[in-house]
Order: structure tokens, then C-alpha cells, then sequence
């Protein structure tokens, strides 16, 4: 008891483990981190939060040597560092985990590890020692992995825990996490932030750079917040709150919760009964799926992803054939029907469908904004003049589009690619929302969307439902789902476990509903 | 008795029709693990076969000339990085366009130095590699079997034979044990996870070049020096594709890639053989059909048996530093 009140008094006279002063970097007239501060105590948690293009890889790139700063100073446990690469970074003991992990598939864990510190011509010794020092690392933080497993057989998960092995097996201190959450399952994020609390612990710094506000809140000690390329707060994890975070990264008062009434259902749209869905591999990965949407109601799918939900949509939207069951949209079946069931066929009867993965299914990345912004409904005759493309109207609609649904940059004649992941999203979104379905089948809504935009995306398809649409949203973001979704289906392994009013559910139901089990169920035996 | 001389005699023409498959399948190897693919192996061999050829003639020395034929070989291996791994240029384009400008450059020179029609002299006596007899061969020759196969296959090679056959083993310690051939595998798989080890990305594809280039111009001089006697306008005949279709029948490992050779070595051979005999309840077949014969086997494995061989997954784009 007595030495509580040394503690703080302790860690305040350390020197942080990192530190940066007034750091800026330029890419091009792009002033991509302007004067940035930041001191991160050790043994700590610190989180780095702010919206996609807020600066917050750029500056962790130049600490971790990806980069260098236009000026600036960086110091490491009080000492200025001049760091030029990821080696000088490592060697002074910053180790980072990427967001879209660098392991080498066909490697074992072991190769992946020793991979650059080999120790030695010839590879046995190194290998040797690497192994005993996995089994102590193992020990000490409770990261369980077999050496000697095949990367790429190993789940995402595991695959992470390798990356955080691969840092720490060249002695890393602090430890920098680039979006570490957003690949993994509720399960594996548990798992993830047990072993980075055992880090802290042992007295390691950990670094997480997130927009997942959840994540701040459960897992940091203190975070840091940036806008527009500036470092724009600093605080006390347990002193802030989701809110004040989320206003401060977006520059405004954010609604986390968008506001809605309750519905009214009006006739059954899409009606599904005992749909299987078999994919290439021969394998069942919709079982007897029934469920309906009515005009003027959201209905979600929520569940784990890979439990079929996937497959689920792209049979509704015509690009998987179904094995057999019925699909019933506005009372005819069009399941077992090539030519209704189509994505060309189903857009002419008024289904829009935004796909999961907008990257590839949603816009071709290296068309114009323009050409994105029309693919599905070229051939309506408001784009056409002849046999020729109407270059003219397809851009005043983008421009629009863009407009209406506050796309930037704003200009149509920008490539795809040149957006960011939420503008792409709001262009696919306009194209299908503008184009006015009945039903609009919607696969994560929001991955990878800023919180900005996303209470924007929200909003719209909340009006959309008022206007009579019926709407089917897949998400595996829990929260997603229960703010959207005026009625909430589970899917797990390929079934539907149960379905709730959105107003009955809470996230330890749906958990528990996402593992399999139906607690009504369980209740009524 | 007669029937083993047979078979000995065509796997020694085997062994010796196999040399420049496996050297230059081997330096395919190196270059495609290090993720630079190398449609240049024919035009870097043939390169090496004229000026191992020329310098040999001009010497007397066929140690000169190989060592001539390794030099031009990796001076080309590095034109290739240079556009390729420094310029991020198109890998296939870049091969291509070293063969074609090979295929052209071996007779033009020849022309102005030796003025044989776009050849190079015959080379005789010195000025060739000779084949070695091995200890006891002359002695074991009559035992039977044992003899017949020491003295006929294992015996009576060129020094560059029993270098190709070194070279596979030696490959495979090289790629599996050693430091170096960790990061060549890791560099043709994931080279940015390669760069944030530390390592040169380039620096990998580079040294990979230059073995690629030592073994292209053994197998150059192999042909000019050591199996023919002079260089003739497009010797290399498409052995440099073959050993690239050898290296990818064999999944870009050394054993399965050397095997890969000796069966298309194996094919030639036969072909050789039966050229102009007469088989039974056919009769006589055209000499092109029977020459067909290597290259038919060719398109057949690589297109029903080998299945699925996924080659180095970065094997073909140029590494560009991601933001």
C-alpha cells in the first residue's frame, strides 16, 4: 500500500522510452506530419489513434526507419538516434509489427525468425539457438508457437504472434503495432491484447496505432491523438472517453450511435428458404438458410467471418450459384433461374449489392473515379449516346455523387486508386444507394471506413430504410450490427443459429450466438 | 552383354546431352529463387559457347576461354539486373531481348575475326577440354557389369561434366544450409519482408545474377569447347528453354530439377539413337519426327504431369519500396 504513491512519481522521472520532437515529413506538397511531439513512457501501452490519412503510419514509418524526416529529432531512452533503416531502428531497439504481416510464407516459424540475424555463414548453430531462445520467449510471455509449423498453414492469429516473436527474438524494447486488430477474429484480438499486457509487464513498451476506439479504451495507458498530419491531443486513457476521442480525431461532434426510429415493415422483399451454397472447392458453406427482409426494415448478418456469410451474399447477388433452396424476390422464386439470377438481370430488377471487397469486386482500382462510378449501370441510357459512352453526363453524375456523399478528392477524373479506402467505399455506396433498389444487399458497410464517414454512411442507409428499401447488411463489426440492424440474424458454420430484435441484443447474446450456442434455446431445454 | 553396352552408351550420350540442361537450369534457379525470372538463360550460354570458342582458338587455352565465357556471361547476368532489378524493367522482355541480341552478336563478330561465314575455326587437340579417364577404368573395364558402367558412364568425361554433376549437390547446401540461401528463398518469396530485415533486396538479386552468370557461361563453353569443337551460329538449339522448362518441372529444387534434365537429356539421346534405324512394326520414321521427339516430351509433361508447380511467388516483379 505504502509503495502505491512512489509508483507514479517513478515512472514520471523516466525518460521516455521514445521520444519525438517537432518532426515533419513532406511527400511532395503533401505535408504529410507537421511539427509532431510525442513521449512515450516505458512500460507502457501507448495508442496512436486519428482517421486514414491522419499521419500516423507516416510518423511511425520514419521510426521505424521506412522514411526519414524532413527534420526533426528522435530520441530513444533520452538519447537522439539518428534512425535510416529498419536495421538502425532495430539496433536501437524498436521492433515493429506490420499490418499486413512480412513473413515468408513457405518458411517456417524459424526460418521467419532468424531471417536477417542469421548468425553465422552456415544456418545449424543459428537455428539451434534460435530455438532455445523461442522456447525462453515462449515461457516468459506465454507465446505459444511451434517452431517448426509451415507459415502460411498457421491461422492469422499465430501468424501475428510469429511477427511479435520476430521483434522481440532481435531484442526489441518498444514494440510498434500498425493496426494489429483489424485481421483477426474477437477471439484472437483477446488473446492478442493478453500477451501485449504480459509485454507490458516485463517492462517492454508497446506502441498500438488503431482507429478502433474500443481498443484504446480496453487496452492503453495513454494515447495520443492526430488530425490532418498534427499530433492534436494527448491523454490519460482512464481520463477520456470514446467520445471525446472520436471528436477529437475528427475535428466535430461524431455520433458513435446514428440516431434512428423504429422501423416499419411493410411486405416481404427477399424471402430465403433452406439455401445451400456449395463453393469451388466442393465444400457447403451456406446450410439451409432461411431468413427475410420486408420493405422499410435493416436486417443484419452478424457472425464471425468465414461462417458463410460471405458466400450467402454473393449468392443473393447472382455471382455464386446456388445448390438449391429458394430465393424469393418480391414473391418469384429466381433460384433456380440463370437469367434472373445474375448480377446484370438482378440490378435491372432493382437489387443493388455492395460487395465485401470493394477493391476487387467493387470498382476496377485503375479506371477513372467516373468510369467506378457507373460500372454495373453502363448500359442505362442516361450514360449512353449511341454506341458511344456519354463522357459528359457520366461526370456531371460523379461529380454528384461526389458532391452528395462528400468524396474526396473531388475530382471524377481521379483513378479509383488514388481515393482512399472510405471515399472508394461512399463511391460504391452512392452508385447502388443513387440508383434507387428496392433491396440493397451491403457487405461490411464500413471496413476500413473513418468514423466520420461512417456515422455519414449510417445516416444514409437509416434514410433509405425510412424511404420504404429493404436492406441486408453483412458485417462481422458487432457494433456495426447492433446499431444498424432493426432485426439481427447469427451465422455460424454455414447455419443460422437464431434471430433477434436488434432491441434484445447485446454483445454477450450475440458472442454466444456467434460460437454456435442460441441461449433461447439453451433456456427452453 | 550387348544389350548393356546399349543402354550404357546411351546414358552416357545422357549424361553428356544433360551438362548444359543442368548448368543452365541450375543458374535458372538461383536467379528465379532470388525472384528474377531468366528467359535469357539460351542467349547467355550461347554467348558464353562464342567466346569460350574465340578465346580458346586465339589462346590455345580452353581454361582461358572458359573463363572468358563466365566473364561476357555475368557482364550480360548484370545488363539483366540493370534493367530489371535497378530499372524495375519487364524480367521476360529484358530475357527475351538478351537472346535475340546474343543470337545475332555471336556470328557478327565471328564474321569480322574470323571470317568463317559466322563461325569460329574448329578447335583441335589443345584447345579443347579433353575427357578424363578415371583411375582404374582401364584396369575395370572388362569386369563385367560393374566395369562396363564405371568405365562406359562414370568414366570418360570432360571436366565440365563432373562440374555440372558437383554443381546440383553443392546448389542444394548452398540453398538449404546456408545463410545466403535463406535469404535467396526468402527474397523470391516476400522481399519486403526480406527489406525489413535489413537486407538488400537488390543487393540479393544481384549475387544471384552472378551465379546465374558463372553457371550460363560453363554451360556456354561446355558447347563450344568441351562437347563440339567451335562455335556455329545457334548451337544452343533451345536447350536454354528446356533447361528453364527442366527448372520448372522440377519446382525450382535442385534434385527434382537435375532429375528434370536427364529425363529431356534422356529423350535427346534416344533420339539420337534411333535416328534412321528402322522400328519395329513402323519401319522407318523421318529423322525430323524422331528429332521432334525431346521437345514433344516437353510440352507434354509440362503441360499434363507436373500439375500444380507454383514457382517463387515474387518470381517476375520488380521489388518497388511500398509506401
Amino acid at each position: 500500500m505504502t509503495s502505491a504513491p512512489n509508483k507514479p512519481a517513478s515512472k514520471a522521472a523516466a525518460l521516455p522510452a521514445l521520444e519525438l520532437r517537432k518532426v515533419n515529413k513532406w511527400f511532395g506538397t503533401n505535408h504529410a506530419n507537421r511539427d509532431i511531439d510525442l513521449a512515450v513512457q516505458p512500460g507502457t501501452i501507448h495508442g496512436i489513434i486519428g482517421e486514414n490519412g491522419a499521419g500516423k503510419s507516416t510518423i511511425m514509418s520514419i521510426v521505424y526507419g521506412f522514411y526519414s524526416a524532413d527534420s526533426g529529432e528522435v530520441l530513444v531512452n533520452g538519447t537522439p538516434v539518428t534512425i535510416t533503416s529498419p536495421k538502425d531502428a532495430l539496433a536501437a531497439g524498436i521492433g515493429m509489427v506490420h499490418q499486413h504481416f512480412k513473413l515468408v510464407d513457405n518458411f517456417t516459424v524459424l526460418e521467419n525468425v532468424i531471417l536477417g540475424v542469421e548468425g553465422g555463414m552456415k544456418l545449424a548453430a543459428g537455428m539451434a539457438r534460435a530455438r532455445a531462445e523461442l522456447e525462453r520467449l515462449e515461457r516468459e510471455y506465454g507465446l505459444e508457437v511451434s517452431p517448426d509449423s509451415v507459415v502460411e498453414d498457421l491461422p492469422v492469429g499465430i501468424q501475428q504472434r510469429v511477427e511479435i516473436l520476430k521483434a522481440l527474438y532481435r531484442g526489441a524494447d518498444t514494440l510498434i503495432l500498425d493496426e494489429p486488430t483489424g485481421v483477426l477474429t474477437p477471439q484472437e484480438v483477446d488473446e492478442l491484447f493478453r500477451i501485449l499486457r504480459q509485454l507490458r509487464e516485463q517492462g517492454k513498451t508497446i506502441i498500438i496505432i488503431t482507429h478502433k476506439l474500443g481498443e484504446v479504451m480496453a487496452l492503453t495507458d495513454r494515447v495520443s491523438v492526430m488530425r490532418r498530419g498534427e499530433m492534436v491531443a494527448h491523454r490519460q486513457t482512464a481520463e477520456t472517453s470514446k467520445e471525446e476521442l472520436a471528436e477529437l480525431m475528427v475535428g466535430r461532434k461524431v455520433l458513435l450511435r446514428v440516431a434512428k426510429g423504429p422501423a416499419n415493415p411493410g411486405a416481404t422483399v427477399l424471402k430465403i428458404d433452406g439455401l445451400n451454397v456449395i463453393d469451388g472447392q466442393g465444400v457447403r458453406r451456406v446450410k439451409d438458410v432461411s431468413l427475410d427482409v420486408r420493405a422499410g426494415e435493416i436486417v443484419g448478418i452478424a457472425g464471425v467471418s468465414g461462417n458463410g456469410q460471405s458466400e450467402l451474399l454473393q449468392a443473393l447477388s447472382g455471382i455464386m450459384k446456388p445448390a438449391s433452396g429458394q430465393i424469393l424476390y418480391k414473391g418469384e422464386d429466381i433460384a433456380g433461374d440463370p437469367a434472373k439470377l445474375n448480377a446484370r438481370a438482378l440490378r435491372k430488377a432493382g437489387v443493388g449489392h455492395v460487395p465485401e471487397d470493394r477493391q476487387r469486386e467493387g470498382l476496377v482500382m485503375s479506371f477513372l473515379a467516373a468510369e467506378s462510378a457507373i460500372l454495373g449501370y453502363h448500359d442505362l441510357p442516361a450514360y449512353n449516346r449511341g454506341i458511344l459512352m456519354d463522357r459528359d453526363a457520366i461526370i456531371a453524375e460523379t461529380q454528384r455523387y461526389i458532391e452528395k456523399y462528400d468524396v474526396r478528392p473531388t475530382s471524377p477524373t481521379y483513378k479509383s486508386s488514388n481515393f482512399s479506402g472510405g471515399n472508394q467505399q461512399k463511391l460504391v455506396l452512392a452508385r447502388e444507394i443513387e440508383n434507387d433498389p428496392d433491396l440493397l444487399l451491403i457487405g461490411q458497410p464500413t471496413r476500413g471506413v473513418d468514423i466520420g464517414a461512417i456515422e455519414f454512411i449510417h445516416s444514409r442507409l437509416i434514410e433509405m430504410r425510412d424511404a420504404g428499401k429493404a436492406i441486408l447488411v453483412v458485417s462481422t463489426e458487432l457494433d456495426e450490427v447492433m446499431s444498424l440492424s432493426d432485426r439481427i440474424v447469427v451465422m455460424f458454420d454455414g447455419h443460422v443459429v437464431g434471430e433477434l430484435p436488434a432491441s434484445e441484443a447485446d454483445e454477450r447474446i450475440l458472442g454466444l450466438m456467434m460460437a454456435g450456442i442460441d441461449p433461447k434455446k439453451n433456456q427452453a431445454a | 552383354m550387348d544389350n548393356l553396352n546399349d543402354i550404357v552408351t546411351i546414358l552416357a550420350s545422357t549424361v553428356r546431352l544433360g551438362t548444359p540442361l543442368i548448368l543452365c537450369a541450375i543458374a535458372g534457379l538461383f536467379s528465379e529463387r532470388s525472384g528474377v525470372v531468366d528467359m535469357g538463360l539460351e542467349g547467355k550460354m550461347l554467348g558464353g559457347a562464342f567466346l569460350a570458342a574465340s578465346v580458346a582458338y586465339l589462346t590455345g587455352s580452353p581454361w582461358l576461354g572458359l573463363l572468358a565465357a563466365i566473364g561476357f556471361s555475368i557482364a550480360i547476368s548484370m545488363l539483366h539486373g540493370y534493367a530489371c532489378v535497378t530499372l524495375n524493367g519487364d524480367q521476360v522482355v529484358t530475357g527475351v531481348a538478351i537472346n535475340i541480341m546474343i543470337a545475332g552478336f555471336g556470328p557478327t563478330f565471328a564474321f569480322s575475326w574470323f571470317n568463317l561465314g559466322g563461325r569460329t575455326p574448329n578447335l583441335s587437340g589443345g584447345q579443347r577440354f579433353k575427357d578424363i579417364t578415371l583411375p582404374l577404368a582401364d584396369t575395370l573395364k572388362d569386369v563385367p557389369v560393374i566395369g562396363t558402367i564405371y568405365d562406359g558412364l562414370i568414366s570418360g568425361h570432360n571436366i565440365l561434366v563432373y562440374v555440372a554433376f558437383a554443381v546440383v549437390p553443392l546448389s542444394w547446401w548452398v540453398l538449404y544450409k546456408t545463410r545466403f540461401g535463406l535469404r535467396l528463398r526468402a527474397v523470391g518469396e516476400n522481399p519486403s519482408a526480406v527489406d525489413v530485415a535489413g537486407i538488400s533486396v537488390r543487393g540479393m538479386r544481384y549475387q544471384a545474377l552472378v551465379i546465374n552468370g558463372v553457371l550460363c557461361g560453363i554451360a556456354g563453353a561446355y558447347l563450344s569447347t568441351a562437347h563440339g569443337a567451335g562455335f556455329i551460329r545457334d548451337m544452343s538449339a533451345g536447350k536454354g528453354y528446356l533447361a528453364l522448362a527442366a527448372l520448372i518441372f522440377g519446382k525450382w529444387k535442385p534434385g527434382p530439377t537435375l532429375a528434370a534434365c536427364l529425363l529431356f537429356a534422356f529423350a535427346d539421346a534416344v533420339q539420337v539413337r534411333i535416328q534412321g534405324v528402322p522400328l519395329p512394326f513402323i519401319g522407318m520414321v523421318p529423322s525430323s519426327f524422331v528429332q521432334m521427339i525431346p521437345y514433344v516430351l516437353t510440352v507434354l509433361v509440362l503441360a499434363g504431369f507436373v500439375g500444380k508447380s507454383v514457382g517463387p511467388k515474387a518470381a517476375g516483379i520488380p521489388y518497388v519500396k511500398e509506401r
